[in-house]
């Protein structure tokens, strides 16, 4: 390590201003920071030291992704065999998997890195860690066998309209990886929606028995076919198709738990977007007319991308609420507005991605009226004192 | 207004200035931010977005002629009224010739040549040039503004339908080009509204990252 150290130390002069290789100071930097930690500290005023930084965060976030990712991996291989009918070892399933899940990973890291390198660039400041959890949300919430020259073109518009022009990490107001995801499955419906898309290489259908269907289990339910999804235990263990990262609410769960444990993701939302979810569930029990609406309000949470996005995507600390009352409004509106879109829309199967956004819109503004309110509150009690 | 003491050349500095600067950098749609609304809503095909274009052109400059040379004999108090009766009037002509002459994109266009009327450029030129300014000064303002108005019209249309439906004005470009054999599809998001917000979006972008004035202060 410290022979690493002194070459980086030697050749560091060559990328500072002026230097032989100035334009590359921001890859420098950023290859310097993730080798060593940060050398800059505050100087100046009282602080009070914390090792907490981004980039702990951010590998806090990564951690617990690691679960959805593995258990990703092993269900498109798992998916893949059962469709075609074949009885495969665990690791044959498991190396299936992890071949179609690198292509997306690769090309959501390098696409998505090389923009915010050229605009740390073009703009004169280091390379931020926004990116490093966004680059993995990305290809968790995309099915397996989407085109990567449309996920290369969903990550360049997630970046620079989601994030860049609002300033960068830190500024954006939407998700940046459900803006990827919302691009996507406007621009390219074909390969985002439909029964096709969620088990490897069924698209092309070689070797899948006629009867065979890929199916979401919310888009069985969309169809009133209740009868034919798979159990609740199934889906929560998540054998079953769908986006990547999406289907095994266990996996999300354990994620979950190292959120809420570290800190790093608010329990409040967590808690209140179920809650929301749960409550529309009821609701919608109470007065159903049709089987979707009658399927129990707890089912909905291990169906679709429920879970994932109660606890990945609306917990961003960046685009969510930032009060603590907020966040319950916040958590539990995406929670009503998630089941509502998903049981009564039919354009939409999955309304989890949209609830987000559309709440990620309105978390200012209730940020805005908590903070209203309790200045009301406060001068109210100045005044009668 | 004080009387002159020459004629003034017909197309002096100051009258091309009139022209000019709404195509750049006084232009009504990226700068003024204003009549989005149909600029939004007709850009999805490229010949309905020059058709709006052409129609707002020919609305604008005739009005504001109009209303310029009407603007000592009309009492400010129903000025207003005045402006909407000539607008009016020119929207109804030439949605007529429209009907007439070009049916379908006429369908195409459907209500918006109809809400050219509450086009926010055409009252705000009314009111802001010609009111105050002499009939053929008002029509250069018209013609400028109008076309900067169909520019921004034209260059919206032409990238929502080119990477939405991959054609131009109807010609199947990017088959002939031979992409599709390659995997490429369609962007079907270019059609819908939001992407025409963005893309106005993006040309105001690239208009102040190479014109800094534009930028606000604060």
């Amino acid at each position: 390590m410290k022979a690493l150290r002194k070459q980086i130390d030697k050749i560091k002069p060559h990328f500072e201003k002026g230097g032989k290789f100035a334009i590359f100071r921001s890859l420098f930097d950023a290859i310097e920071v993730l080798i060593f930690v940060p050398d800059r500290v505050t100087s100046r005023g009282s602080h009070i030291r914390d090792g907490i930084d981004m980039k702990r965060v951010m590998i806090t976030v990564w951690i617990a992704l690691i679960p959805a990712v593995l258990f990703g991996i092993y269900n498109i291989g798992l998916q893949y065999y059962q469709s075609i009918n074949v009885d495969a070892g665990f690791w044959q399933m498991v190396w299936f998997g992890f071949l179609k899940f690198l292509p997306l990973l690769l090309v959501s890291y390098i696409v998505g890195l090389g923009i915010e390198i050229i605009f740390a660039q073009i703009r004169g400041h280091e390379v931020n860690e926004g990116y490093f959890v966004t680059g993995l949300l990305i290809p968790l919430i995309v099915p397996v066998d989407v085109p990567l020259w449309q996920l290369a073109l969903a990550v360049v518009f997630a970046v620079i309209i989601g994030k860049e022009v609002f300033g960068g990490t830190g500024m954006n107001i939407l998700n940046p990886a459900l803006v990827a995801r919302a691009f996507l499955f406007f621009s390219y419906p074909k390969w985002m929606s439909g029964d096709l898309v969620w088990i490897a290489n069924l698209v092309k259908g070689e070797g899948v028995p006629d009867t065979f269907s890929g199916a979401t289990p919310l888009a069985q339910a969309a169809l009133y076919e209740v009868d034919s999804m798979p159990s609740v235990m199934q889906m929560f263990i998540g054998t079953i198709p769908g986006s990547v990262g999406e289907t095994s609410t266990i996996a999300i769960l354990l994620g979950a738990a190292i959120l809420i444990y570290t800190g790093v993701g608010s329990w409040k939302i967590i808690v209140s977007v179920f809650a929301g979810g749960l409550g529309m569930g009821l609701l919608l029990n109470a007065f159903a007319v049709n089987p979707y609406m009658e399927i129990p309000a707890y089912q909905h949470f291990v169906m679709g991308g429920f879970a994932f996005g109660a606890v990945f995507m609306a917990t961003d600390p960046v685009s969510g609420s930032q009060t603590e009352t907020g966040k319950w409004i916040y958590g539990l509106l995406i929670g009503i507005l998630a089941i509502l879109i998903r049981v009564l829309n039919p354009a939409f199967p999955e309304g989890m991605m949209l609830a987000i956004l559309f709440m990620n819109v309105f978390a200012p503004l209730i940020d805005y009226y908590i903070v209203q309110a309790n200045i009301r509150r406060r001068l109210k009690r100045a005044k009668s004192n | 207004m004080s009387k002159e003491k020459e004629r003034e050349p017909l197309f002096s500095a100051k009258n091309l200035k009139l022209l000019k600067d709404p195509l750049g950098e006084n232009n009504p749609i990226t700068v003024q931010v204003l009549g989005i609304c149909s600029a939004l809503a007709v850009t999805a095909k490229l010949k309905p977005a020059v058709v709006m274009a052409i129609s707002v052109v020919v609305v604008l400059s005739v009005s504001n002629v109009i209303v310029s040379i009407f603007r000592k004999s009309v009492p400010p108090r129903i000025r207003i009224i005045f402006q909407l009766v000539v607008i009016a009037m020119m929207v109804i002509l030439v949605d007529q010739v429209l009907k007439a002459f070009a049916f379908e994109v006429s369908k195409q266009l459907s209500v918006f040549v109809g809400l050219i009327i509450t086009n926010c450029i055409i009252m705000g030129r009314l009111e802001a040039f010609a009111l105050a300014n002499k009939p053929w000064e008002s029509f250069l303002d018209g013609l400028g503004n109008a076309a900067g108005y169909g520019l921004i019209l034209i260059i919206v249309g032409f990238f929502r339908e080119f990477l939405g439906s991959g054609t131009i004005f109807g010609y199947h470009m990017m088959e002939k080009i031979g992409i599709y054999n390659i995997g490429y599809e369609n962007n079907g998001f270019m059609i819908l509204p939001p992407m025409a917000l963005i893309t106005v979006g993006i040309i105001i972008w690239v208009q102040r990252s190479r014109n800094k004035d534009l930028i606000d202060k604060s």
